[in-house]
């Protein structure tokens, strides 16, 4: 009878996939999510110096970022080619880094307003006059944690 | 039959490719990066009441002028010497019997002429204001890597692990707090042996 051999001469029945875009898509909104654009574009060369005696960063929601460098290209017409700080997303005088500073730190929870780390994201090429500058505000604030961020690698990578 | 006159479906399948492509693109584009670098403490801005008489031949001077080049001791030295020059200073173990600080872990040369003590020892360290940043921060490198070798031979000595591997668990955010509460007083006590005195002077203006 027909009836039956239809069910006899089926063999295994193929695996729907018509569920596979519902959960590729979940992945796929899941990665969009998580992924953190960079939050600020930066105006400035950041070369990092090499180091290889490194010690990874805190989580970020407890580090405050200061980056310094010469202003790239596109900036040098206005701003000249002398080693600027940036922070947030603006150029920056020496005189507003306590502010910032201060701001920042303000605005995290509370709990973790003790144990804030400064990363200080500075340009190979930069002198330490800035740099001593910027550590010195800093130390009018009393944030004392600091963090040179460095690239892996040889630190004699840096003299050439 | 009234079904067929209806819009023909589209075909789904190639949906999941799509979605697929998508997909790899974002895993490959997400860096879930963490950034690091050298941690330092600046020390705080009112200077100590009393401070501490030091012996000058506790104090080991490296000057980083501002054609980048270093001084160590009043003398020229380069990069690749400044570790060994460093760990020799810190490991000499100077001092003699009569105040109770011979250095027993010290393998260094005993020379009178250098460091008492581990815990005497300092560095410090200065730089120009137009000294390049690179060169300041491969000098602050060596000066940690100096440190980090002592502790790392004490660690091993005493616990069988390299001290830099037990304090980037310790400060892994992922590890648990028991392996922790375990690791804290290890590592104290190998910070206590060799503990890091590197102090950064503020730059002489010319």
């Amino acid at each position: 009878m027909a009836k039956f051999t239809k069910k006899k001469d089926g063999d295994l029945p193929a695996v729907s996939t018509a569920s596979l875009p519902d959960i590729v898509f979940m992945l796929l909104f899941f990665f969009m999510t998580v992924t953190v654009m960079k939050d600020s574009s930066l105006m400035i060369k950041n070369e990092l110096p090499y180091a290889d005696q490194t010690q990874k960063l805190d989580k970020k929601d407890r580090v405050i970022y200061i980056y310094a460098g010469k202003p790239s290209p596109r900036y040098q017409g206005k701003f000249g080619t002398a080693a600027k700080i940036q922070l947030n997303d603006k150029f920056a005088d020496v005189s507003e880094v306590a502010n910032y500073v201060l701001a920042e730190r303000a605005s995290k929870r509370e709990e973790l307003q003790n144990v804030l780390t400064t990363a200080l994201k500075v340009d190979n090429e930069t002198n330490m006059g800035l740099v001593s500058d910027i550590k010195q505000e800093l130390r009018k604030v009393n944030a004392l944690k600091i963090n040179y961020t460095t690239r892996s690698g040889k630190a004699s990578q840096n003299l050439q | 039959m009234a079904r067929r006159g209806g819009a023909p479906e589209v075909n789904a399948g190639s949906m999941a490719d799509i979605a697929f492509l998508l997909l790899i693109f974002f895993l490959v584009t997400t860096t879930i990066e963490t950034d690091a670098g050298l941690d330092r403490k600046l020390p705080p801005i009112e200077p100590p009441e009393n401070p501490p008489i030091i012996k000058q031949k506790n104090i080991f001077t490296v000057v980083v002028n501002k054609n980048n080049q270093l001084l160590v001791e009043d003398e020229l030295m380069q990069l690749e010497d400044l570790k060994a020059a460093a760990v020799e200073f810190l490991d000499n173990g100077g001092g003699t019997g009569e105040k109770g600080e011979p250095c027993d872990y010290c393998k260094g040369a005993k020379n009178p002429e250098s460091s008492d003590h581990p815990s005497k020892a300092i560095i410090s360290l200065q730089n120009d204001r137009l000294t390049e940043y690179g060169t300041y921060i491969a000098v602050q490198n060596e000066l940690v890597g100096a440190y980090n070798e002592l502790r790392n031979r004490e660690a091993q000595r005493i616990f069988g692990t390299d001290f830099t591997a037990m304090n980037n668990l310790y400060l892994d955010p992922k590890t648990s707090d028991d392996v922790k509460d375990e690791l804290k007083p290890k590592i104290e006590r190998i910070q206590k042996m060799y503990p890091q005195k590197l102090s950064e002077a503020e730059p002489k203006t010319n």
